[in-house]
């Protein structure tokens, strides 16, 4: 059974349509990375699946978009929910700017947790779990902006995974992230993989190879092919799969 | 690739750029000008109107009524009613402006309505502050009955600095990264909260300090409060809302139209206490300004 799962999904910002009949299946507790030249539909089809492209006016899609089954544009669902169970992290880590503490009990606090024990235990729980305790445990009450870029973003997926979400949207966390960072941020997101179902959108080529289970590649908005990552970068089907992971690849004028 | 233009061409560039030159280096003199011009200009009237006033700021100026005689007259009224007024424009513009500020920038959804909004605030920043005053009258003094009070002063400059309180109020929240917000949504924080806990903190200083100087703004206007029916000769300090009130620029005003030159020393001096109030506001708005900034950019 599918964790995530989208059929025919066409998406439009006004008239423009940026997703063309997008049908994959994601399976639980795997990486799925999302390669593509800019501008291809693949930061939109991240934003889709927890209705964060409903900010932008004018959007809207048709087909369906599933999440353990169920649609996840069913009136009958509450948004707010939905966001706490998809979490996700963006491009640039964007910290609140308030102590460590307070980025990762946020998603707590508008939970409605008031316990502050359990919000103490959460908070170092979580930061555990991104390998980031070590380095802020004395810090914690101070502002979150005084860390490194590299723990600026775990710290961010930490905030997203405080609210116990089930699938974990990564939208280039790395792209502004030194090799060391980097590394690190790779070697979290195989350890989340565990627990979580990753869905994680890259330009780096390897990084798709090196975290990923499955590899989807889309191109001006379709999806080209999407196979398990192994075949998907030593056997592709498609040639323009082929032409893109070896670098010939034209650009879209 | 080389064109039989291509001399003509680079020929041209050079008379641009030469003229470009010229041009920035001319603009530069007269902006340079222009500004020490006004500068000097009002650093004269200040030091003149110090001049003037200076001698007179003593205890029974500040302590004394109005009197007939410009030697035992003094702002203790004019003082204390300014102050009422600051206090009271602030606390009922500043809630009512925020919160119009927070609607128009983050509830409101573009359209017809929203732009014919936009343009109604935007003009009512440049009605004279006289039509305030006539409107205060009608409606505040008259179908209000609040009579001719500091409440009614207080309500009419309010309207007077709302625009301005607004659009700085926009202003803040619009300089709050996206991103900050765009997280709160990603955690599933309503539109309230994410307001609550991250836009208003963030944009806090900057709306207070725009709402600052709006209430900087309000304190120096004299020409609503006159059509008001603020009076030149108020015997007693303000005790409540309801009182009848002067201000300084209304009592300033008064001084200034007497033909004793002595009430000119008085005016001279007065203007002297409005200024310094007024440079004591726009300082705390300036430096919380700073303070936001940093803590948005960091």
């Amino acid at each position: 059974m599918y964790k995530i799962e989208t059929n025919d999904l066409n998406f439009f910002y006004g008239n423009n349509q940026v997703l063309h009949r997008v049908s994959l299946g994601i399976e639980p507790r795997t990486v799925t990375a999302l390669i593509g030249p800019s501008g291809c539909g693949k930061s939109t089809f991240l934003r889709v699946l927890n209705r964060m492209n409903e900010l932008v006016p004018n959007a809207r899609h048709d087909g369906r978009v599933l999440i353990d089954n169920k649609d996840i544009y069913d009136p009958s669902v509450d948004l707010y929910d939905l966001r706490k169970r998809v979490g996700m992290v963006f491009q640039k880590p964007n910290p609140f700017p308030k102590s460590i503490f307070e980025n990762v009990a946020f998603g707590l606090r508008i939970k409605g947790v008031t316990h502050r024990k359990f919000i103490q235990e959460k908070v170092e729980r979580t930061l555990r779990q991104v390998f980031l305790w070590e380095e802020v445990k004395d810090n914690l009450h101070k502002s979150a902006l005084i860390l490194s870029g590299g723990q600026q973003q775990r710290l961010c997926i930490a905030r997203a995974l405080a609210v116990e979400p089930s699938i974990l949207l990564m939208d280039e966390p790395a792209s502004s992230l030194d090799p060391i960072s980097t590394a690190k941020l790779e070697e979290l997101v195989y350890e989340l993989k565990q627990s979580y179902t990753i869905v994680i959108v890259t330009h780096n080529m390897q990084q798709a190879s090196r975290t990923s289970d499955k590899t989807a590649f889309l191109y001006k908005g379709t999806l080209v092919e999407y196979s398990d990552t192994t075949t998907f970068f030593t056997n592709p089907s498609n040639e323009s799969t082929q032409n893109y992971i070896t670098g010939r690849f034209e650009q879209p004028g | 690739m080389k064109s039989p233009f291509g001399n003509l061409f680079t020929l041209f560039e050079r008379f641009d750029s030469w003229v470009d030159r010229v041009r920035r280096g001319g603009f530069a003199i007269y902006g340079l000008i222009f500004t020490v011009g006004v500068v000097l200009f009002i650093l004269g009237l200040f030091a003149y109107i110090t001049f003037a006033g200076l001698p007179r700021l003593n205890m029974g100026f500040f302590t004394g009524y109005a009197s007939r005689l410009p030697e035992q007259a003094g702002i203790l009224p004019a003082f204390l009613g300014t102050l009422w007024v600051m206090g009271l424009v602030l606390l009922i513009s500043f809630p009512v402006g925020v919160a119009a500020g927070i609607y128009l920038e983050l509830y409101q959804k573009p359209g017809r309505w929203s732009r014919l909004l936009e343009v109604n605030i935007t003009n009512l920043a440049g009605i004279p502050s006289v039509i305030y005053g006539l409107l205060g009258l009608q409606f505040f003094v008259r179908e209000m009955a609040l009579g001719e009070s500091i409440l009614a002063a207080s309500l009419t400059l309010c309207l007077l600095i709302l625009p301005l309180v607004i659009v700085s109020t926009r202003e803040s929240l619009r300089m709050v990264p996206a991103g900050i917000t765009e997280a709160a949504y990603a955690l599933g924080a309503t539109r309230w909260q994410a307001i609550w806990f991250h836009v208003l903190p963030l944009s806090f200083p900057g709306i207070v300090s725009g709402a600052l100087l709006g209430v900087s703004r309000a304190i120096g206007e004299a020409s609503p409060l006159l059509v008001l029916g603020a009076v030149a000769f108020v015997p007693f300090s303000p005790g409540s809302v309801f009182d009848f009130f002067t201000v300084l620029p209304v009592q300033i005003f008064f001084w200034a139209t007497k033909p004793q030159a002595a009430f000119l020393v008085n005016a001279s001096a007065a203007i002297l206490v409005l200024l310094v109030l007024t440079l004591l506001l726009n300082l705390i708005a300036m430096r919380l300004r700073e303070r936001w900034h940093k803590r948005i950019e960091a």
